[in-house]
């Protein structure tokens, strides 16, 4: 089972905003929303192999072998070039990688972790690589301490979260909207998915915190907060919410026009959701 | 003469020095005006290219470098030259080393070491409540900066976990001051996870304390143990360093043909010089200076016998790249593999050489490797083995390409890992990246938080908005990001001569 592969994107063996503690992340390529605001478009698409990012690097780190993209990382020198070019949002240096491969580098990594979690794209479109890695995480006497936690979408059905829930540790699950057609408008999908599973994955007891993206004249109005808030209090008494500000960092043409979110906007949300009774409300350490 | 004096009154006239900085740089001058210990003709050209380099301690060595008193004397005995009771309560004791720090010598005339500081408070806190003890230490730090304003004095604390590391980890938090600096001795054993999650925190805050690998220290020295002091130095405490000679690897590099050549010879034949130069140190400080007939030996605050010769080597960094492209190889230091096994073949091998050199006058008979973190006029090399400032891989590659070093580095090696402000939210990385860096052999786990005002340079603390201010009167750049590294070279900070300083980086007027 664990030679079960993943495509993925990045992985990092240091990072202090994917839950708790110092964390490995696992970014998985692919996602099941198109978000305007995404800030790592590049994660979304699966590459077709159609070749039209090869031209596009000075560096020769790309071309086709038997109609498949191969990447030469010691080649290649992170110019991004390829990913600006890629007409599905896709990326030629994703790597395909094994359950295996990753207990490796959570062995050697392990004095610094205190977990690991599989973030994205979406992370839950590849299911079954998330919970046999997870499984064999928990069945590893050297890394069984490590936690596993899943950044989501929450775009996934019930049965789906049945089978998910029992070895995860904790879910960090992103609302985009709570306005419907607000969300289909930011995401392509409905949000009536992702309402559920807060609710599927909070009486689990899982539930590490909720993320908020706000973003100037859409989700930062009246009704966007107030759903927020009334949500996240139907949720139980000691919900985390993270507010996460709008900035134009990596995101693709259209969203460049929007205006950025500011610490000022942000800080007043913070605390119109801190009295209504919101326990732990956490916001941006900066902004760009 | 006309350009002495010419010196001398730019000193007296100075607009920013206040009268006791003043006297300070006088007697620096004064001191080099006398003749350089006698050096044979290689030393002396060595020195003189500084190849190797002697701190700029100055000519005469009247007084070691860095003592460690063993404060517990004062305490139990009280001192009889400077008609000192035993202390009875808090307030005695704590009054009683405000005193005793004012009697400690060192290279910059302020003590670098202050003691074991819970070791040494403790029995006197029977009885005090929490609140009293809080207010009281409070006193004490707010004194120790402004009276003692130098941020290479240096407290310890731990490994236990008790009320008096606790209340200094409390007020330093919130005072936020330079001085003192500070390192929270962590023994898995025997601290509590609780008060190294302090101690973590306090770094998220204030880049603050050190927290230092105590069972890899401790078995190096016997028992009445060691301090940590100035930036990270590790040293016998009732003894201290008579001296700090260093090698300069990068000047090293440049003189060798080969990584063949630099081992076989051009490493060995400079660092015998850097020996010979630690040597007349020595023996100046030990046959000629008096020192040692002091008070503070008599009545057994130090032993001469346990003074070390700390053996520094700086710039690898500059030295295994330089050496790479002689040999035709692209990997740098720091991430490259082969670049990086070069830098520890260098570390092992130095450690041998000073393992195998006697040396007299010297505890147990030998000097201690030490990875120096640099003065203010360094130049172009990068501190002690450290990655070059600025180009760092992220914290926990760091540690990885730099664990194998710190067993050599016996009287001390220390890194500086930037972290990005975004832990302010996750204090628990911290806490992680600690352990895993003492776990992966660090001697020494030290942090800066980015957006901290207050944050290290070489090992020392410097307040940022000290500089943005100097800066802003010069009307000069606005990149906070290029703030710290323009700190790192001390010119910045220089001129500006804040109330508080790190002497030691500014080894005489005008540098
Ligand atoms: S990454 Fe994009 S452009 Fe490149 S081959 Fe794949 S789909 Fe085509
Ligand atoms: S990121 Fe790498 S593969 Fe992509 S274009 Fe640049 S050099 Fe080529």
């Amino acid at each position: 089972m664990n030679s079960i592969q993943a495509t993925v994107n990045k992985i990092l063996t240091y990072s202090c905003v994917d839950g708790p503690g110092n964390r490995l992340v696992i970014f998985l390529q692919g996602c099941n929303f198109s978000c305007v605001t995404c800030h790592n478009p590049y994660t979304v698409g699966l590459c077709n192999h159609c070749g039209d990012c090869i031209p596009a690097c000075h560096a020769n780190a790309l071309e086709l072998i038997d109609g498949q993209i191969a990447f030469d990382p010691s080649a290649c020198d992170q110019c991004d070039a390829c990913l600006d070019i890629c007409p599905i949002s896709a990326s030629p240096m994703v790597q395909n990688i094994s359950v295996a491969d990753i207990l490796e580098i959570a062995r050697k990594n392990k004095p610094f972790l205190s977990g690991i979690t599989v973030s994205g794209g979406e992370a839950t479109l590849q299911l079954k690589f998330v919970i046999t890695l997870f499984e064999a995480i928990k069945a590893d006497s050297e890394l069984k301490s490590l936690t596993c936690f899943v950044d989501t979408n929450g775009h996934l059905g019930a049965q789906s979260w049945g089978r998910l829930l029992p070895v995860t540790d904790g879910v960090m699950l992103d609302i985009k909207a709570f306005d419907p057609a607000l969300h289909h408008g930011l995401t392509g999908q409905n949000n009536a998915k992702t309402l559920k599973a807060a609710k599927t994955v909070r009486d689990a007891d899982k539930l590490y915190e909720l993320r908020f993206l706000v973003i100037p004249g859409k989700t930062d109005t009246e009704a966007e907060i107030d759903g927020l808030t009334k949500f996240a209090l139907s949720l139980g008494p000691d919900i985390r919410v993270r507010l996460n500000a709008f900035q134009h960092h990596g995101v693709r043409a259209e969203a460049q026009g929007w205006e950025t979110m500011t610490k000022t906007g942000i800080d007043k949300i913070a605390a119109h959701l801190r009295k209504a009774g919101i326990p732990e409300v956490i916001t941006p350490a900066f902004y760009l | 003469m006309q350009e002495i004096i010419e010196k001398l009154q730019n000193i007296t006239d100075d607009k920013t020095l206040n009268p006791a900085q003043k006297a300070r740089y006088l007697s620096i001058e004064a001191e080099n005006m006398l003749p350089y210990p006698a050096l044979d003709a290689q030393t002396a050209e060595a020195l003189k290219q500084r190849v190797i380099c002697d701190m700029y301690e100055g000519h005469a060595p009247y007084k070691p470098r860095y003592v460690l008193p063993d404060y517990s004397i004062v305490l139990k005995n009280g001192s009889a030259y400077l008609e000192l009771p035993p202390p009875e309560t808090l307030d005695e004791a704590i009054n009683t080393l405000m005193i005793a720090y004012h009697h400690v010598p060192s290279v910059t005339g302020i003590p670098v070491y202050i003691g074991q500081l819970d070791d040494l408070l403790l029995p006197f806190c029977d009885g005090v409540s929490d609140d009293a003890l809080y207010r009281k230490i409070k006193l004490f730090w707010r004194y120790l900066d402004r009276v003692l304003p130098d941020a290479f004095m240096h407290a310890n604390i731990g490994p236990t976990d008790n009320r008096v590391a606790r209340a200094i980890l409390r007020v330093d938090a919130e005072l936020k001051q330079i001085a003192p600096n500070l390192t929270f001795l962590y023994d898995p054993k025997i601290s509590s996870e609780d008060i190294l999650a302090m101690a973590t925190n306090n770094i998220v805050e204030c880049s603050k304390p050190h927290i230092a690998n105590h069972p890899l220290h401790a078995k190096l020295f016997d028992d009445r143990g060691y301090g940590i002091v100035s930036c990270y130095n590790v040293l016998p405490i009732a003894g201290g360093a008579s001296t700090l000679t260093r090698v300069n690897l990068k000047e090293v590099a440049l003189r060798a043909d080969s990584v063949v050549h630099f081992f076989a010879e051009v490493l060995p034949h400079y660092m015998e010089l850097n020996f010979r130069l630690a040597k007349v140190r020595v023996d100046y400080l030990f046959n000629k200076s008096n020192f040692f007939t002091s008070f503070l030996v008599e009545e057994g605050w130090i032993d001469p016998d346990r003074f070390t010769v700390m053996y520094g080597i700086y710039a690898m960094a500059e030295a295994v790249n330089i050496l790479q492209e002689k040999e035709g190889l692209a990997g740098q230091y720091g991430f490259d593999d082969v670049a990086n096994k070069l830098g520890y073949r260098m570390s092992e091998e130095m450690a041998r050489i000073v393992k195998n050199r006697p040396l007299e006058n010297v505890w147990r008979g030998r000097a201690m490797l030490h990875s120096q973190a640099g003065i203010s006029i360094d130049e172009g090399a990068t501190p002690g083995v450290r990655i070059p400032y600025g180009t760092e891989p992220d914290p926990v590659s760091h540690v990885q390409a730099l664990a194998p070093h710190h067993q050599y580095y016996s009287s001390g090696i220390s890194e500086i890992l930037t972290v990005d402000e975004t832990i302010k939210n996750n204090p628990e990385a911290m806490l992680q990246l600690c352990k895993g860096a003492l776990e992966s052999g660090f001697r020494e786990f030290t942090a800066n938080v980015a957006s901290n005002d207050l944050v290290r340079v070489t090992g020392y603390m410097v307040r940022l908005s000290d500089i943005a201010k100097f800066k802003a009167c010069k009307g000069s750049r606005t990149n906070t990001t290029a703030l710290a590294s323009e700190a790192a070279d001390g010119t910045g900070i220089l001129d500006r001569k804040p109330r508080v300083v790190g002497h030691e980086l500014y080894p005489s007027y005008g540098q």
